[in-house]
């Protein structure tokens, strides 16, 4: 067995003296583990890096083996991110929660948007409010989308504000009215009429991505939030 | 069928040198055959050192260092400006430093980095230790964190620095940039691009 794919680190463990096993989201096979022999190598510590890209080739004599990675750099972003606590909370974000992602299934989307966030993260552009729809798109793929196209009572496609925690469905501003209290707020920009976020609405967007994670993906598994996403938050 | 060479204590002895970092089994075999071969000189000195290691082994209620005495010796050396603390990851590193002999102060061993992957959170590292060390009444002045220039270490490195804020001191850290030795053309983008950014007047 043998492929070759492009991919982002997400973490690597430490594997014996010399090797570490790495965990990487490719593109078309999906998030995979394998062992790097000389990971902890001078030459391979900088590559080996959460947030870096990668040209990685994975082997194995049989498919359902653990399998070894050959890594070769392609774009090392973590260097230039490392420094700000901000974006590095951002970063560690990210790569912790496409580690919920089941192992060996193509998540091509979630590749594409996971570079666009971290580029976004490299640059020091608007990365908060693309994180905010890269954890809609991780709950998609992980089948607890959100159907925000349309108000669940009215089937209203614009004027939406709410979201309900229950179905995971958006309400209109007018049918949500009665039950604004127990409802999410859904930010304008994660609607259909999109525009650009300020400060509360990436809260907001975070607070209702959070709620379905912590509900659907987290809890179920025994799992803690990244304590990065908390970091994120509190520096927004 | 693989026949047995030499006794069981013997083989017990290759096996347990086998777990030592550095060491495979041939390498295992060649050093116990040595040590068996030199039972006066190195076998029997190595147990007895082993087994008074074993009982006097401590780890430092002050800095988290290694050492057969609690506080350890680097914590009571009097010599040392208790001014400064140098935070880093693992026993190793302190060790590190020492041997280059770049400081004259005193440690902390945090005990890992936060990690996600690993599991690993705050209260998992040995960080309440620190702030402790570093709070009301203490001479600390300055706090160097020379912990990894990974991803993990440098995450643990802004959770530190924000945790001692409030505190009358200056945070430091290690510059990142090239070896000595290092040839441009070698390194990766990210260590020239950070030691351009810290570059600094001839």
């Amino acid at each position: 067995m043998q492929w070759s794919d492009e991919g982002i680190i997400l973490g690597v463990k430490r594997h014996g003296e010399t090797s570490v096993i790495a965990d990487v989201l490719t593109r078309d096979h999906g998030r995979y583990l394998g062992l790097v022999r000389g990971g902890r190598s001078r030459v391979q510590r900088p590559v080996l890096q959460a947030g870096n890209s990668v040209a990685a080739v994975w082997r194995a004599r049989i498919e359902d083996h653990l399998g070894g990675f050959v890594l070769e750099p392609v774009k090392l972003r973590a260097a230039s991110i490392m420094d700000d606590p901000f974006r590095l909370a951002g970063l560690m974000t990210l790569t912790a929660l496409a580690q919920l992602l089941p192992e060996r299934e193509a998540h091509r989307r979630l590749h594409e948007a996971s570079l666009l966030v971290l580029d976004q993260l490299e640059a020091d552009g608007v990365w908060p409010a693309l994180l905010v729809r890269w954890e809609m798109g991780l709950l998609e793929e992980l089948g607890f989308g959100l159907d925000i196209a349309q108000c669940a009572a009215t089937g209203a496609r614009e004027g939406l504000a709410y979201v309900s925690p229950k179905t995971g469905r958006a309400v209109s501003l007018e049918a949500g009215e009665p039950w604004k209290d127990r409802l999410l707020a859904l930010p304008a920009f994660l609607g259909t009429e999109g525009g650009s976020p300020d400060r509360a609405d990436i809260q907001a967007g975070f607070k209702l991505t959070g709620y379905f994670l912590e509900r659907h993906v987290m809890g179920p598994r025994g799992v803690a939030m990244p304590e990065a996403r908390d970091r994120v938050l509190g520096n927004l | 069928m693989s026949r047995r060479i030499t006794g069981p204590e013997i083989e017990r002895l290759i096996q347990l040198l086998a777990r030592l970092p550095g060491l495979g089994p041939r390498s295992a075999r060649r050093a116990a055959l040595h040590l068996v071969k030199n039972r006066e000189k190195l076998l029997g000195p190595l147990a007895a050192s082993l087994k008074e290691t074993e009982e006097k082994v401590l780890v430092c209620s002050s800095c988290g260092g290694i050492d057969t005495v609690d506080p350890c010796t680097i914590c009571t050396d009097d010599r040392r400006d208790a001014s400064i603390i140098c935070v880093v990851e693992e026993v190793g590193d302190l060790w590190a430093l020492e041997r280059a002999g770049a400081l004259n102060a005193l440690y902390h061993v945090l005990g890992g980095t936060l990690s996600a992957i690993e599991g690993v959170g705050p209260d998992d590292l040995n960080i309440p230790s620190l702030i402790s060390r570093c709070g009301p009444g203490s001479p600390v002045k300055e706090v160097i964190i020379a912990v990894n220039a990974t991803v993990e270490g440098q995450a643990t490195a802004h959770y530190i620095t924000d945790r001692l804020k409030d505190f009358d001191l200056t945070v430091s850290r290690l510059a990142h940039g090239v070896p000595v030795g290092g040839e441009l053309d070698y390194l990766d983008e990210g260590t020239l691009s950070a030691a351009m950014r810290q570059r600094r007047p001839f």
